[in-house]
């Protein structure tokens, strides 16, 4: 695993201050609240110790990104950065227990009767399945009481894998997600704290989803960490979703980290579903092996402003990964996706479909890199980013970027803009169809596409129902 | 069912039709024949209601209402059906949806009941057949990957569904081969009746063989400049739309009938 271990940064002493480096210093309030935050975290064991110690110190020497770095062109953090948000784990610890939140396991049982979620709210996050393996976080917190799973897989709570000394938590906890020039994933890094810590044992097929919910409310921040490690030769499906119960101007700043073993195949869906006044920053970023296949979904539809990076770097010969994603604004939201595709070894195909609506006063952005290295020969690559902008006001700034360094490789990319086809619109009204129910049809149509693609009937189907619904008149 | 009284429209400053009068009664099937060019297709739009097409002047009388002044939702509400030259293609949307939504549509317009899916599954096997059309197609995307024939058929099956009064078929023969041509042609025939009527939209006289129409008119400059019978058709074939363009002193007469 030395090549993993070189990803991490460890010379966070040797870099240069921001000023430096030519870029403003922000107001310095909102990083002095992480900080007292950060000197408040209960105690971990030395090596999370130390991990979150890097982590904080290159969040503070890269400080919340301004627009003038190129990821963050066009979204501004501002909102984000400005606010005074405490961590969800003290504070709901304080108001539930006193002093008393260092003892985990009562915390989070007080999460549970504190914040009012109970399992009929968790049953209304789910697809309509029974059985799943369903795992709960409360503001960040796993919640027992609202979990389901079985044996038959290794899935729980990162916070219980760390003290039970799992060894693959410690091998690979902050070795895929880097966070030498991501900014919240450093911030999230200082704060490891719990998640979900899945570990699918080599040659293991679990044949029922994994499915984590993370339910947010308040005005708080988290920082959900996940880890995903997948054997290899295993099969599984994993299923994220960020929910909401009541309107809350709480931050989720949310890492996943997947390990994708040789011959392993991955099925990964992020479903944001956060309350239209909240902020998310959401990354999930793999790692995957020879001859592993990562297919990921991502849907976008909730918070004001939210924010998705879904990372993949095909690391083994002839590995594949799917990203495709739909993400729906309105009103004033603003939702950015970005994709990264590193293309390290050779003859890795690569697919990549990013359809988004766009309504209202709302901002969409996607940004799909995708990035061949000079060994990774016969990369087969394609990527489509399309968007329907159904008001006048609505806005959308896409930018597919390919970087390629190999000479004997198939890359593809498009991007599309475009409103409401008239010739369809007429179509559906010479057949009776007046103008609301076509509009409602050809929206709908254009967002089914992709979803379409998806492997798990149970969340197709009730994607297509939401999608529907948004917009039917 | 239907008057057409000098109708002019255009698309921006362009005219096309250039005062256009023809009567179309219960029963009867109408050929319009015309060069390319010559405004049949326009015709065949702005009966549908396209609104890409500005009427300037005239009118036009559907079972005594004003058609001009309804929606093209409403049109086909009443009855009036335009099987599209180039049916467009609706990725995403199966047309059992497309067609149940657009039946249920209309009879909610006449104050009936909707459907259920399963009740509509019934109603449209039979007039699967009536295209040889195989029910797989109604999972399939609205026209997407459908050949040229297919689409064709597909226009003539959702007309069968739809069961107009007025259907216009415009250009419906065009990039079909001879079979298809039969398959369309046939269907079309099993949906006449006393109550209803057609208008075929067409450039060559080879749909007619199959589609026997009661009067043909022939249209040039975006106006009619001969209605007849049957006959017309072949003479029409024989000697060219250059023989009436050139004797085009028949102007802006009335259809027959």
């Amino acid at each position: 695993m030395s090549d993993i271990a070189a990803t991490i940064p460890l010379e966070v002493e040797a870099a240069r201050p921001r000023s430096e480096r030519g870029v403003a210093v922000r107001a310095p309030g909102a990083i002095e609240i992480y900080r007292q935050d950060f000197d408040r975290q209960p105690a971990a064991p030395r090596w999370l110790q130390s991990l979150r110690e890097h982590g904080f110190a290159r969040f503070e020497a890269l400080g919340f990104p301004t627009t003038k770095n190129e990821d963050w062109h066009f979204t501004s953090v501002a909102p984000i950065s400005e606010q005074p948000f405490t961590l969800a784990s003290l504070t709901d610890a304080t108001a539930a227990t006193g002093s008393e939140r260092r003892e985990a396991p009562r915390r989070k049982a007080d999460a549970f009767g504190q914040l009012g979620v109970r399992p009929a709210d968790v049953e209304g996050f789910g697809f309509g399945e029974s059985g799943w393996h369903t795992l709960v976080f409360v503001n960040g917190a796993y919640s027992p009481e609202l979990s389901s799973a079985d044996g038959e897989v290794v899935a729980g709570s990162l916070a219980h894998a760390i003290e039970a000394g799992n060894p693959a938590v410690e091998r690979y906890l902050g070795r895929i997600a880097t966070f030498d020039q991501h900014a919240f994933t450093a911030l999230n890094t200082a704060f490891v704290e719990d998640g979900a810590f899945i570990e699918i044992l080599p040659e293991a097929v679990v044949e029922l989803p994994i499915h984590l919910v993370f339910v947010s409310e308040g005005d708080t921040v988290s920082h959900p960490r996940n880890l995903i490690v997948a054997g290899r030769h295993s099969r599984a499906t994993v299923v994220e979703t960020y929910v909401s119960l009541r309107d809350g101007t709480y931050f989720t700043n949310a890492v996943t980290e997947v390990v994708v073993g040789e011959g392993a195949h991955l099925d990964h869906y992020k479903i944001q579903r956060e309350s239209e006044l909240a902020f998310h920053v959401g990354t999930v970023q793999a790692k995957q092996e020879a001859n592993s296949q990562f297919h990921s979904f991502s849907f976008a539809v909730g918070g004001s402003l939210a924010r998705t990076n879904i990372y993949t770097a095909l690391d083994g010969d002839a590995a594949t990964c799917t990203l495709n994603g739909l993400y729906l604004t309105d009103g004033s939201q603003h939702i950015d996706n970005q994709t990264s595709i590193e293309h390290i070894a050779p003859n890795c195909p690569s697919h990549e479909v990013y359809k988004g609506v766009l309504d209202g006063r709302s901002h969409g952005v996607f940004n799909g890199k995708v990035y061949v290295h000079p060994e990774a020969q016969k990369t087969d690559g394609k990527q489509s980013n399309n968007n329907l902008l159904l008001s006048p006001q609505a806005r959308i700034d896409t930018k597919p970027q390919l970087e390629i360094f190999a000479d004997d490789v198939k890359c593809t990319h498009g991007a599309t803009v475009g409103r409401l086809d008239d010739v369809a619109m007429f179509y559906l009204n010479s057949r009776g169809i007046g103008p609301e129910r076509a509009r409602t049809l050809l929206t709908y149509a254009f967002a089914a596409d992709v979803l379409e693609s998806i492997e798990l009937a149970a969340v197709r189907e009730s994607l297509e129902k939401a999608v529907l619904s948004r917009f039917s008149a | 069912m239907l008057e057409i009284n000098d109708l002019h429209a255009g698309i921006g400053d362009r005219e096309i039709l250039r005062g256009i009068s023809l009567r179309v009664n219960a029963g009867e099937v109408h050929a319009v024949m015309g060069p390319n060019g010559s405004g049949k297709s326009t015709l065949a739009q702005v009966l549908a209601g396209n609104p890409t097409y500005e009427v300037t002047g005239g009118s036009v009388t559907y079972n005594g209402q004003d058609l001009l002044e309804m929606d093209p939702e409403v049109r086909a509400q009443n009855g009036i059906f335009l099987a599209f030259q180039y049916p467009v293609e609706i990725p995403g949307v199966s047309n059992a949806y497309f067609l149940r939504s657009a039946y249920n549509e209309i009879r909610k317009a006449k104050g009936q009941e909707e459907v259920d899916p399963l009740e509509f599954l019934d109603l449209v096997e039979q007039k699967l057949k009536l295209v040889d059309m195989d029910e797989s197609m109604l999972s399939r995307s609205v026209n997407q990957g459908f050949s040229g024939g297919e689409k064709k058929r597909n226009e003539i099956f959702q007309m069968a569904v739809l069961a107009p009064r007025l259907a216009i078929l415009d250009e419906t023969d065009s990039g079909l081969d001879i079979d298809a041509l039969r398959i369309v042609a046939e269907g079309v025939n099993k949906l006449r009746s006393p109550e209803n009527a057609t208008i075929v939209v067409t450039h060559y006289q080879r749909l007619l063989n199959y589609i026997v129409p009661d009067f043909v008119h022939v249209l040039a400059s975006g106006r009619i400049v001969k209605s007849g019978g049957k006959e017309l058709a072949l003479e029409l074939e024989e000697k060219g739309y250059d023989w009436l363009q050139n004797t085009a002193t028949a102007g802006s007469a009335g259809a027959v009938a």
